[in-house]
């Protein structure tokens, strides 16, 4: 099994106050892993710790080491703007560029990074709107606003933005958590069809659906890794009282 | 009826009154605000429309006690003047306002700024038509177009910096963090995301600054000087409507007076257009 990610230590701070205690963690290749645990407990944190999108926020600062593909990619040689290419996101709440247009949104991890082919912009926003399983739904009003999609679409569409840059991992910072049970359901089968082809790291306060879609799960609490497994051993029979009072909703 | 019910019942006449009573007071307000604004620009229109004609615009000044003399030198130097102030206050302002909100929010530095802007917002504009009387006019010898239009960009400057920022801040951080993790780089999320999410916000601010500036009268006194003679030469004293208004509102004369009311429903004219124009020009693209 090929680690894509490896994590050593990973500390982090938003100002003084400290949010994750040293998460060593490895991701497998092409399996969906999710980061499980309470609300406030480093979740989302961690993720934005493996893309570099922790530093954005004034103050905060991480320590340690994360490898992609055994690049540490906080090492002064690396350029965050690279790895945010490699390492794709989608947040909480679906967040389509207010003033651009379906194409536009799709296409704008491309265009705005200097790719000029119209053709091949076309013909990435095509494939990354059929990944994201949104194309049959929006292909005869491409210029309509991205604002005038549903929830579920809009982050759908968030999704297909995120894969037309074509990276190889994708961080899911709670994607279906504003969305209804069916735009759920959808998303869900969506990283299926996806983790053929990607790495995709989820954090989810829902257990069930770390229990239904992910290969490994790993939980936090309070900025530790108390357990990090096989999803179905870990639903079935943790090993830390902890992890087992969490997942049969003892609290959290 | 439990207890809890009981007193809350106990309550309700005056509750309902209060409630009332401060509506009322409310509407009341929100009238009797209106009344001056609405007086101003119903006597203003009365006042100026019968002057107010092609010639008015198109001519100079007449002497007294001929007729249909007009106030096209006021308006083409107002013109001149606000396009002065807007190529110093737009850019410095902007660009100013972008790194107070995406480039150094907190810190000794941007707090300095932000006092500083706000101290000029409330200085007189008189004492900035002094400055720049003491730093342009002086050293050049002579009132000047540019003077007076470096006094009201100085007077533009903190509207648009303290206006944009607060539009700029208004752009929700999904949206910059969205770019972010694309792997865009932060000048291109600023210029290609949060400014068109801000553009209409910031053009109103922009805009009511130029409305602003352009009727300002005392920074002109030491700076444009007034001209009774067509000029387009910014290193020559140039007229201005709220100068011409001035000048023609305190004289004796029956006739300039009438003339002053047309020139303050020229220059409201000359702000609504200007604002409806850029608004126009920065609509958002309609989707279907």
């Amino acid at each position: 099994m090929t680690k894509i990610i490896k994590t050593e230590k990973v500390q982090a701070w938003y100002g003084t106050e400290k949010a994750l205690n040293g998460i060593s963690l490895d991701i497998n290749k092409n399996k969906v892993t999710a980061i499980i645990g309470p609300s406030g407990c480093g979740k989302s944190t961690f993720i934005r710790c493996l893309n570099r999108m922790h530093e954005v926020i004034p103050g905060a600062k991480v320590t340690g080491k994360v490898l992609v593909n055994d690049v540490d990619i906080y090492s002064a040689q690396v350029d965050p703007v690279d790895i945010r290419r490699k390492i794709g996101m989608v947040f909480q709440k679906p967040n389509p560029f207010p003033t651009m247009s379906i194409f536009n949104n799709v296409a704008s991890g491309l265009k705005l990074n200097g790719i000029t082919d119209k053709k091949f912009v076309a013909e990435s926003v095509e494939k990354s709107l059929k990944m994201a399983a949104l194309w049959d739904e929006v292909k005869t009003r491409l210029h309509h606003s991205g604002m005038s999609l549903s929830g579920g679409q809009q982050q759908r569409l968030c999704i297909a933005r995120a894969l037309a840059v074509e990276p190889d991992i994708l961080l899911m910072d709670e994607p279906a958590s504003a969305l209804d049970p069916i735009s759920t359901l959808r998303i869900e089968e969506l990283l299926q069809e996806l983790k053929k082809e990607y790495t995709i790291v989820i954090v989810t306060h829902n257990m069930q659906q770390a229990a239904r879609i992910s290969d490994y799960t790993a939980f936090l609490l309070n900025g530790d890794l108390i357990e990090y497994d096989l999803t179905e051993s870990m639903f079935t029979k943790p090993n830390d009282k902890r992890t087992e009072d969490y997942i049969t909703g003892r609290f959290g | 009826m439990n207890n809890l019910q009981a007193q809350y019942n106990k309550h309700m006449i005056r509750r309902k009154a209060t409630n009332y009573i401060m509506l009322t007071m409310m509407v009341l307000c929100a009238v009797i605000a209106l009344i001056p604004l609405i007086s101003i620009l119903t006597h203003i229109g009365a006042s100026g429309i019968k002057g107010l004609n092609l010639g008015f615009i198109t001519n100079l000044p007449s002497p007294v006690g001929e007729t249909g003399g007009g106030m096209g030198n006021g308006l083409v130097g107002t013109l001149i003047l606000v396009t002065i102030a807007s190529v110093i206050g737009i850019p410095l302002g902007v660009l100013t306002a972008i790194y107070l909100s995406e480039y150094q929010q907190i810190g000794i530095f941007p707090s300095v700024v932000r006092f500083v802007a706000d101290s000029l917002l409330g200085i007189p504009s008189i004492v900035v038509g002094i400055f720049a009387y003491v730093v342009i006019v002086i050293p050049m010898k002579s009132f000047s177009a540019f003077a007076g239009g470096a006094a009201l960009g100085i007077m533009l400057i903190p509207i648009i910096i303290r206006g944009t920022e607060g539009m700029l801040r208004m752009v929700p951080d999904s949206y910059r963090e969205a770019g972010l993790a694309l792997g865009m780089r932060k000048w291109r999320v600023i210029v290609s995301i949060v400014l068109p999410t801000a553009i209409r916000g910031i053009v109103t601010t922009i805009m009511l600054g130029i409305a602003r500036i352009s009727g300002e009268t005392a920074p002109l006194l030491l700076t444009a000087f007034g001209n009774h003679y067509w000029s387009t030469r910014i290193d020559q004293p140039i007229a201005a409507l709220p100068l011409q208004i001035f000048n023609y509102a305190i004289s004796p004369f029956e006739e300039w007076h009438n003339q002053a009311w047309s020139g303050s429903l020229l220059l409201i004219l000359l702000v609504l257009i200007i604002s409806i124009v850029s608004r126009v020009a920065t609509r958002q693209q309609k989707f279907k």
